[in-house]
């Protein structure tokens, strides 16, 4: 079900997708956004109630003007969370939406039941740096993003309507949008100094990552660790960044055995 | 009609093979193939050209800024402007520009700026570029999203800071200031002549409509491309009620001048190829950050210049494909004069950017070709636009009060001149307050 929430004083304007029944689950995504073809949310509604919110500057999510930093995008997700009446929640993110859950756990350290973050940006290892996936040419981006660029699965997510022009515009004037606001917290570099905040998180956290992750190898998994007390580390097979894509009866079983564990 | 001689400064020794064996002449082009040793000649052999063409009597010496750029080796601008204050005369010196976000704080342009102008007495043209993504997002970082807004504070900034009449505070949203306070402040009152110089974005037209600045258009793609922009943006003043006046516009173009057209092509066609197909190699990933361009200026459909269609579009061009599309208008000065005077007037500027130094272009042809057109085509075009005022040019210091180098002791030892007198000395003690 899709949904529409106003935010703020109409500041912001939500659009979310929200699925299943249970206890609240917050899932944050990544930079590239929902696709609209997003069958692990539905995976995981049979254990929750899902709200997936997309940022604003994101799909119909607007208001993306209000954010220019982790701060702001972290005090949103409690804005939201107030409206929504679930003050605390199970709060999954993948990639930037990892990045940003912690910081929603680190500011307010009751907000998160559990963390679980996933392929999550908001560090950075000079020893293993994280590409810069803003300048990869699109042929070259199922390669980084998934365990089997070859896949159908992949092969579709990533296809381009070339032979349409208008609507080849108009995707491009979304990616570009979503983008823009991902840069906010990625650009240059994905790092806005969360390890200094990051010893705030008191939820159980698990750190789940794509054992062939690419673009945020499993060495920030690790990483993350040394940060948050109470986490560990899982990894899953024959997985790349976009895990919950790839394998996504793994992917459920993973989280919903953290949370239900 | 004003002529403005502009100088990339291209890195004149790239391997033959650069295309192939690397992506981008841009943002991570490997350092090793830059040795500091040829580049001490070529920013001397490039200030001895600049120099020439104030003596040829060019109205304007350009120069820009770029970063990473094995064809734009000027991250400093201001430096080389500076470098021509002391051995020029005659021409205004327009700095096309500095990226105004990048400087933390702006005030260093304003600061920068305001030194140039004074110690020019008066010449400078204040050229404010958002700057490119390759630039400012891939090579300084700044967060695309976000360029813009931080852009238009460092202008707002800068202007303030040379027309208050007071020290003041600014709380911006990027740059906070307790004491703005500039010392020195500028020669020209209250500031120099701005110029925007721009890649097409349509935002960009706005601004300059709204603070009757002028619009570069610095594009290597010549007259019929740029005939696109050039529309746009008088359709932007037409709507706005503003004069369409030609000085309002400047633009870019490449040109080359020989005896004949046949000697043109035979002199300047391995240079052409050299920039188009090896200079303007640029990675597409860096031509356009998420952010960098705002979706009006997508959708309005002006591609910029680098990038994989615009480098698609030039795969193998020849000599007579620059001359058909117009990248380069080239020949004998008498063809030069037609195809120019028609370019101008097409798009009704003003105030041409003229590229005579590109690519591997030597010394030499270089100073044939500058010269030919200052002596065989300039003085036919000087009749263009005679009913309009130029207001965006600088206003310099009368001749009487302009300072000239003093001829250095090991010169004047020959000369038999002197360093500056105890009297001009005096003069100047007695019209200090």
């Amino acid at each position: 079900m899709k949904t529409h929430q106003k935010l703020c004083d109409g500041k912001f304007s939500v659009e979310m997708e929200v699925t299943g029944s249970g206890e609240p689950l917050l899932f944050l995504h990544g930079a590239g956004g929902l696709t609209g073809a997003d069958p692990f949310l539905e995976d995981l509604g049979r254990s929750f109630k899902v709200y997936a919110p997309h940022l604003p500057g994101y799909g119909e999510s607007t208001g993306g003007e209000h954010i220019d930093d982790v701060i702001d995008a972290a005090l949103f997700y409690h804005e939201l969370m107030d409206e929504l009446k679930i003050p605390s929640a199970y709060i999954v993110g993948h990639s930037m939406g990892g990045m940003l859950a912690a910081e929603v756990a680190a500011l307010d350290t009751r907000r998160a039941k559990k963390l679980v973050l996933v392929g999550a940006a908001g560090l950075w290892l000079d020893h293993d740096p994280i590409p810069d996936l803003f300048s990869t040419d699109l042929e070259e981006l199922p390669a980084m993003l998934f365990h089997d660029p070859k896949s159908p699965l992949a092969q579709m997510m990533l296809a381009l309507p070339w032979d349409n022009q208008e609507l080849l515009t108009a995707m491009y004037v979304e990616r570009t949008r979503r983008f823009a606001m991902g840069s906010k917290f990625l650009w240059p570099i994905p790092d806005r100094g969360l390890k200094k905040r990051a010893y705030r998180i008191a939820a159980p956290t698990l750190l789940l990552w794509g054992e062939s992750d690419k673009v945020i190898p499993v060495s920030y998994a690790r990483e993350y660790q040394k940060y948050i007390r109470n986490s560990r580390v899982q990894t899953i097979k024959q997985a790349g960044h976009m895990v919950m894509y790839e394998q996504p009866a793994e992917f459920e079983k993973a989280v919903t055995g953290f949370i239900k564990g | 009609m004003k002529f403005t001689w502009f100088h990339l400064m291209p890195y004149r020794y790239l391997p033959e093979d650069f295309k192939q064996k690397y992506r981008s002449v841009w943002v991570d082009i490997p350092r090793d193939l830059y040795d500091p040793r040829v580049g001490h000649r070529l920013y001397n052999d490039y200030l001895d050209q600049l120099e020439f063409a104030d003596q040829m009597g060019f109205d304007g010496l350009g120069v820009n800024e770029h970063h990473q750029n094995a064809y734009g080796l000027m991250p400093s601008p201001n430096i080389m402007a500076a470098a021509m204050t002391r051995r020029t005369r005659n021409a205004n010196l327009v700095v096309l520009g500095n990226s105004i976000a990048l400087y933390n704080p702006p005030v260093r342009v304003a600061e920068e700026f305001a030194m140039l102008d004074v110690l020019s007495g008066g010449r400078l043209v204040a050229g404010f570029p958002v700057g490119t993504s390759m630039d400012t997002n891939f090579c300084y970082g700044e967060v695309p999203a976000t360029l813009r807004e931080k852009y238009f504070e460092a202008h707002d900034l800068i202007i303030r800071a040379w027309k208050e009449k007071e020290r003041f505070s600014f709380n911006g949203k990027f740059t906070k200031l307790r004491y703005v306070n500039l010392w020195p402040k500028p020669l020209q009152q209250p500031h120099p002549p701005v110029w925007i110089p721009g890649g097409g974005s349509v935002e960009t037209w706005d601004f300059v409509a709204e603070h009757d600045y002028q619009y570069s258009f610095l594009s290597y793609f010549g007259y019929m491309a740029g005939k696109k922009v050039a529309d746009g943006y008088w359709n932007v003043m037409a709507k706005k009620g503003k004069e369409l006046n030609p000085y309002s516009l400047g633009f870019a173009q490449v040109v080359a001048v020989s005896e004949t057209d046949e000697q043109a092509e035979r002199d300047y066609a391995p240079h052409m190829d050299y920039f188009y197909n090896r200079c303007l190699h640029v990675y597409p990933g860096f031509a356009d950050a998420p952010g960098y361009r705002t979706p009006s200026t997508i959708k309005a459909g002006l591609l910029g210049q680098v990038g994989k269609q615009a480098s698609l579009i030039r795969e193998g061009l020849t000599w007579k494909d620059f001359l058909n599309e117009g990248y380069v208008i080239a020949g004998s000065p008498a063809t030069v004069r037609d195809r120019l005077r028609d370019a101008l007037k097409s798009l009704n500027c003003g105030h041409l950017m003229i590229l005579q130094q590109i690519g591997s272009m030597p010394p030499d042809l270089t100073r044939k070709s500058t010269e030919l057109f200052a002596r065989e085509v300039m003085p036919h075009l000087r009749d263009l636009w005679t009913g309009f005022e130029d207001k965006w040019s600088p206003k310099r210091l009368p001749a009487s009060e302009m300072a000239k180098p003093a001829p250095l002791p090991s010169d004047a030892a020959k000369t038999n001149g002197k360093a500056r007198t105890s009297s001009a000395e005096a003069e100047i003690r007695s019209s200090v307050k």
